[in-house]
């Protein structure tokens, strides 16, 4: 086991039994004799309840029980704020089932349990609601005025947050400005639409008192708090199982969602397992969702193109209740200078309640917006200032020696200050323009101009601050009967392949087959302490920790074996499941040193006999298990980052823009990147190609059509259109290895990167594409065919 | 909250019940259903072979697509009533009885075609019932791409289902 | 999304049938049901009871003859799509039924389903229409023919009665030496058309347009014949003042009001980008067709 599997393209060991249909969703666990739950939910954006009606429900065969806030006791409250902020006047959050009024269409009104989701979705239509329909304002601009329709009676002007921060002396940048240029731009509503929608299920052990919920979650141990204090259970009764989980993206983090309340009070009350499988319309109307900014952003520059003062205003949509906080408006204000140095910052931003679902992290987290208000403002400065592109970015770009290169006074959404850890910039915009071939652009541009088509380039830089804590653990056993490596930690996946790259990080630690390290995460009964699975982190705090647990068992490995063998710890190694002396064939399995390190009285098998107190083997002074040590070969520890590390990339692209259609090609995409040290490039390159695919959704296809009235019109994969393989182009991802200098690994996280800078890229290209017709602005995303054709329209096209 | 409070009745629902007879998997299969149950509900939860997804209940995902008479079909389009008759093949089928992977399958592994894996058991079974139809393949990329199209993946972004399409076809000798 | 309760009836006659139809005014019949259970899973549609015509005898089949092609109920697009006879003889049906859809759902979803839901988006009733072809409707009171034109009446509306099952679609032959073509915008591949233009174009000896029909899809409330753009182009050299001419002409038939996905002026440009590209393309190959002829 030479070869380090560290940095390795291994295949994942998750894949077959998915690829045979063996995964175990929420809803493939046979749970039997369980019921089902459908949800009466709101349609209006706002209105008052007067009455319910649940009788005809109540009556309709098959149906066991039907739920409003009248009956869930004492889970009519508010669900909890989980992210405070000093910055939040009043913050709202929602109860699980609506009392007096509605805040949104989709809100959950009443919950019917019946024998199957059919007859429960009968039932949820013949409950009677009565609602007086109240004024509703969708606009942010207008909703912050006095007199507009709120979202909640008791907020005015409907602001939910209001948040400063500065780093320098931003007035006396712009006093000293040679060149000062400002733009508003817009990104839109989204939502992550994962393959997977939500799902629930839950079982209650009446007679131990235990509570079992299987939860399509990214929190499992959180969710496991939260309900074990709920319902006033010891936690040790409530075991929460994130089981195979289809998709995530920041979506299935939110605690709590009412189902994941409602579902396990109706177990508990029915003695039945009850299960709640989100279908896709309810994913569209009931969780979270994301996005909108609208962002006006002024640079202040000296005349060589250099920055040297940025104001940003935004306006945050955060939807009807801000159970997650701040936490989107902030990140995307502290990554609103991206990779450049502009030292003196101010920004400023409102966050506003809109009669629409809450709005909480999808994949990006506030970063794409701030990216497209930074990077449009960067080509439009360049533009003003006649200079090339690439080359204002060059001239802005923190140099390699800067780092770490910190921002006084802006605080990430850890509360830490943002502290860019280190990276390679300047070669990363460098290979961005060599791989895309920018240089000769312009010939090829003029040629296909001449050919009656119109090609431009679009490019972007981001920067991702990743890996936050608070911490994470890991828990490394050798099974002493298969040699097997077992691996724990607390938070759960998605589907990022966190089985294999965890293994990886134990494999060369103890000189095992990655195939031979087993990860089981998101289980509390198999580990249950540590956060959940959000701001691209896995890899840098569960894999910190289970670095750093996988290193002392191999202490304890390398020990034991010296003592089996009766060598000195420098001359063994370990590789291919086992101990051997260097430069010799003696050896001794890993399964026969876990059980030998494990004193026992009982030789059931013949490793055994070498284990127990009257074994040959056994040579002590003291008692077999000696003061401080444990048994067998096996240890827990955690991870706790100082701080967040950035990771950072350059995206450009060629697209062509057929005038006549209005439609946009991407034809050719480059993605240069660097996640710090990777685990393995073949994920990483998964990771950044899925995020990408996201990107050019929001760029493009996928926004979430409110209506005045606050419906949404397009609740259906029919027209929100997430794009399929023929809307996503080839992709070519080139990494950048700047290790992280903060933890040991040397790694930052990768998850989000890919979607973040993609809207800025593929507007800046339709923008170079259409010069021909004029200086045509693109300031918003997803860009849509009408969008170009009334740009084209206004410049008399 | 923590005592049961009441035990549910043995309600059952209010819908008629019918009779299909179809071929799951080479087996032959007759159960009473109600008339307006899903081909995808029944495959999962009365067969229990929740290998086959489910993403949409509108025909845009795919993740339920199985083979309905040998061809790629939307088994949430279609109702098990439907069937009667029917031959369906879903993921459970498409492994060898020892689990080894299908070349289809395989590929799907060794180009990591899959995160979540939560669209592959359709994007499977659509790539094998386009395989497996007569006439010829477009493997280019573009024809590789219009093959994949109906089927929605969140996670990947497609690169590597492409990938592993093109190896698919390698494996099973296909050009 | 689970439909609602609702009867169910495989019949194996047409009679029994349209018995079933004419007896409950909230029958409908189910085809291939790629629209009908999408819209019953969103319960916006909740029949009383569905007509299964899967198990009629003498709904299947497709019949290339020398004045059309015949094609029954229960043919599924994908048959359309790969049969050889179709493609010799009319090698429009393959382009447009490429653009319905996936395979998937092309593998289910039947031709005449798609005529008879009507939507002003979908492609096989742009077909029909472009091509001046026809249904054969069934009742209690018998069959009768009905002309494309007369047939789609607004949204989702035809001129088929509740108790009528359409038992096939005739679509014509292309004249010989004609010149085809179709394509649409889509926000996504597979989606139903923005717009979608089709085609037909002969040309005389001299090059010109001696006939030329053209149709539009996802414009109006159905899809259209576009006339005015037909007679501007009919005599011409399909020069590029004659396309402009056509292109302005056809504006008025946009009527669609501005929907989720595109603005009403977006569809206007749209649909004169592809008409002018339409009888280009159709053009070129009843020109290549010609030449083909008179080298032979
Ligand atoms: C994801 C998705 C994408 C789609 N994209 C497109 C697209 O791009 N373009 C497009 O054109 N279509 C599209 N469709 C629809 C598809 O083409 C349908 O197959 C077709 O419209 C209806 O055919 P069906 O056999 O499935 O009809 P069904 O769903 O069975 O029936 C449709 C309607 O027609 C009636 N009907 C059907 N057959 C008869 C008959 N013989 N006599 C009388 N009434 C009848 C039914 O009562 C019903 O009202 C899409 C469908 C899906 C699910
Ligand atoms: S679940 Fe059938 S296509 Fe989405
Ligand atoms: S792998 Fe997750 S949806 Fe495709």
């Amino acid at each position: 086991m030479s070869t380090r599997m560290f940095g390795a393209r291994i295949e994942r060991n998750i894949d077959p039994k998915l690829l045979r249909g063996e995964g175990a969703f929420v809803d493939d666990i046979p749970l039997s004799d369980a019921l089902h739950v459908a949800f009466l939910r709101s349609p209006h954006a706002r209105a008052r309840i007067n009455a319910i009606d649940t009788a005809a429900a109540k009556a309709h065969p098959g149906v066991v029980a039907v739920y409003t806030c009248d009956d869930i006791g004492a889970l009519d409250v508010e669900m909890p704020l989980l992210i405070p902020h000093p910055s939040m006047t009043n913050p709202q959050t929602q109860r699980p089932l609506a009392r007096g009024d509605v805040h949104y269409v989709g809100q959950t009104v009443a919950m019917v349990v019946a024998v199957d989701r059919y007859t429960a979705e009968d039932a949820a239509a013949m409950i009677e609601v009565d609602y007086a329909p109240l004024a509703v304002e969708m606009d942010m601009i207008r909703a912050l005025q006095d007199g507009a329709p709120r979202v909640h009676a008791s907020i005015p002007n409907n602001l939910a947050a209001h948040f400063v921060q500065s780093s320098g002396d931003p007035d006396g940048a712009f006093a000293a400005a040679e060149h000062v240029t400002r733009i508003t731009v817009q990104v839109d509503r989204s939502t992550a639409a994962p393959m997977e929608c939500r799902a629930v299920a839950a079982r209650w052990e009446a007679v131990t008192g235990e509570l079992t919920v299987w939860d399509g979650t990214q929190a499992p141990i959180s969710v496991r708090g939260g309900l074990a204090s709920v319902f006033g259970i010891d936690e040790d009764k409530v075991r929460v199982i994130a089981p195979d989980v289809g998709g995530g993206f920041g979506q299935k983090v939110l605690l709590f969602y009412p189902d994941e309340l409602l579902v396990p009070m109706a177990a508990m009350q029915l003695g039945r397992p009850v299960k709640y499988i989100e279908d896709r319309r309810e994913n569209f109307i009931g969780s979270s969702q994301e996005r909108t900014q609208i962002h006006t952003i002024e640079l202040a520059a000296l005349k060589s193109g250099e920055v040297i003062g940025l104001r940003d205003f935004f306006l945050h949509d955060t939807g009807a209740f801000i159970p997650y906080g701040i936490a989107v408006a902030q990140v995307a204000s502290t990554s609103i200078a991206g990779p450049y140095r502009i030292p003196n910052i101010l920004v400023e931003f409102k966050a506003v309640y809109t009669p629409t679902v809450q709005v909480t992290p999808y994949r990006g987290c506030g970063r794409p917006q701030a990216c497209f208000a930074i990077e449009r403002a960067m080509d439009q400065l360049a533009q003003e200032l006649g200079l090339d592109r690439f080359e204002i970015r060059r001239r802005n770009l923190i140099a390699d020696n800067q780092f770490p290169y910190a921002r006084e006074g802006l605080l990430f959404a850890d509360g830490l200050k943002v502290t860019l850890d280190s990276g390679q910039y300047g070669k990363a915009l460098a290979m961005a323009a060599a791989e895309l071939g920018a240089e000769s652009f312009a010939a090829a541009q003029a040629k296909a101009l001449s050919e009656g088509r119109y090609l431009g380039l679009g490019l972007a830089c981001y920067v991702e601050g990743t890996g936050l804590g608070p911490y994470e653990g890991g828990h490394v056993k050798i099974h002493p009967i298969t040699g097997k490596v077992y691996v724990n930690t607390g938070l759960s996946t998605q589907g990022q392949g966190h089985d294999t790259v965890f293994a990886q990080i134990v494999a060369d630690q103890l000189g095992v087959s990655p195939q031979d390290v087993i990860v089981v995460e998101g289980d509390t009964k198999a580990f249950d302490w540590g956060v959940a699975t959000f701001a691209s982190r896995a890899a840098v705090v569960s894999g910190n920790a289970i670095h750093k647990t996988a290193v002392t068992v191999r202490k304890k490995v390398l020990q034991a074996a010296a003592n089996m063998l009766d060598v000195d710890i420098d001359s063994i190694e370990l590789r291919d499941s086992a101990a051997w002396v260097k430069g010799s064939n003696r050896f001794v399995p890993l399964a026969a040193i876990a059980t030998a390190s494990n004193p026992l009285r009982y030789a059931f098998n013949k490793a055994a006999q070498a284990a127990t107190q009257f074994a040959p083997a056994s040579k002590h002074d003291g008692p077999p298990l000696a003061e401080g040590e444990a048994p067998g070969l096996e240890a827990t520890d955690y991870y706790s980052p100082s701080q967040s590390t950035w990771a950072y990339g350059v995206h450009a692209a060629v697209v062509e823009v057929d005038p006549g259609l209005c439609t946009v090609k991407i034809r050719k995409y480059v993605c240069i990147h660097d996640c710090g040290n990777m685990i393995n490039p073949m994920l990483v390159e998964g990771q950044v190609m899925g995020g990408i695919a996201q990107g050019i959704g929001g760029a493009l296809y996928e926004h979430l059509d409110y209506q005045a009235d606050g419906n949404l019109a397009n609740a259906s994969l029919m027209d929100f259109l997430v794009p399929y393989a023929t809307e996503i182009p080839d992709v070519s991802i080139l990494h950048l290895e700047t290790p992280s200098p903060l933890n040991p690994l040397g790694v930052k996280g990768v998850g989000e990167a890919g979607c973040i800078a993609v809207g800025a890229v593929v507007a800046s290209g339709v923008e170079d594409a259409l010069r021909p017709f004029g200086a045509l602005k693109f300031h918003q995303v997803p860009l849509s065919p009408t969008m170009i054709a009334d740009a084209l329209e206004r410049a008399g096209h | 909250m923590t005592r049961p409070m009441k035990q549910a009745g043995s309600a059952r629902s209010g819908d008629a019940q019918v009779d299909v007879e179809l071929t799951v998997n080479g087996e032959a299969i007759r159960r009473s259903v109600s008339v307006r149950m899903l081909l995808s509900d029944f495959l999962r939860h009365e067969l229990g072979l929740t290998g086959t997804h489910v993403g949409c209940e509108h025909g845009v995902c795919g993740c339920c697509t199985v083979l309905i008479d040998g061809k790629p079909g939307r088994s949430c389009l279609t109702l098990a009533v439907q069937a009667n008759g029917y031959s369906i093949r879903t993921i459970e089928s498409v492994a060898a009885a020892d689990g080894t992977l299908h070349p289809v399958q395989q590929a799907f592994k060794e180009c990591h075609g899959l995160q979540c894996g939560y669209c592959t058991p359709g994007m499977v079974m659509n790539v094998l019932g386009r395989f497996e139809e007569e006439g010829p393949l477009d493997l280019s990329d573009d024809g590789i791409r219009e093959l994949l199209s109906g089927n929605l993946c969140r996670c990947t972004g497609y690169l590597n289902i492409v990938a592993a399409v093109r190896r698919a076809a390698e494996l099973l000798g296909r050009s | 999304m689970k439909p609602s309760i609702f009867g169910y009836e495989a019949p194996t006659s047409l009679e029994d049938a349209i018995r079933l139809l004419a007896g409950d005014t909230d029958a409908v019949v189910l085809a291939g049901g790629q629209t009908l259970l999408p819209a019953m899973n969103f319960r916006a549609a909740n029949p009383s009871l569905l007509v299964d015509i899967q198990h009629i005898q003498g709904l299947r089949g497709i019949a290339v003859g020398a004045d059309g092609i015949v094609v029954k109920a229960m043919v599924r697009h994908r048959e359309f799509e790969l049969d050889q006879d179709v493609l010799c003889a009319n090698p429009l049906v393959a382009e447009v039924i490429q653009h319905v859809a996936h395979v998937p759902i092309r593998t289910r979803g039947t031709v005449v389903g798609s005529l008879c839901h009507a939507d002003p988006s979908a492609e096989i009733p742009l077909l029909l229409v472009l091509l001046g072809g026809s249904v054969i409707a069934q009742g209690p009171s018998g069959t009768r023919e009905i002309a494309a034109e007369d047939f789609f009446q607004s949204f989702l509306t035809t001129a088929r009665s509740h108790d009528e099952i359409v038992i096939e679609a005739r679509f014509p032959l292309l004249p010989r030496r004609a010149g085809w073509a179709f394509d649409e915008v889509t926000r996504r591949h597979g989606d139903y058309a923005v717009v979608g233009v089709g085609c037909v174009v002969s040309l005389d000896g001299s090059g010109c347009a001696e006939r030329v029909r053209l149709a539009a899809c996802g414009i109006a409330d159905r899809p259209i014949r576009l006339k005015d753009a037909e007679a501007i182009l009919t005599g011409t050299a399909l020069g590029i003042s004659d396309l402009d001419a056509a292109a302005e002409a056809s504006v008025a038939a946009v009527t669609q009001p501005d929907d989720i996905n595109v603005s009403q002026s977006y569809r206007r440009r749209a649909l004169g980008a592809l008409i002018r590209r339409m009888v280009v393309k159709a053009a070129q190959r009843a020109g290549s067709a010609q030449h083909a002829e008179s080298v032979a």
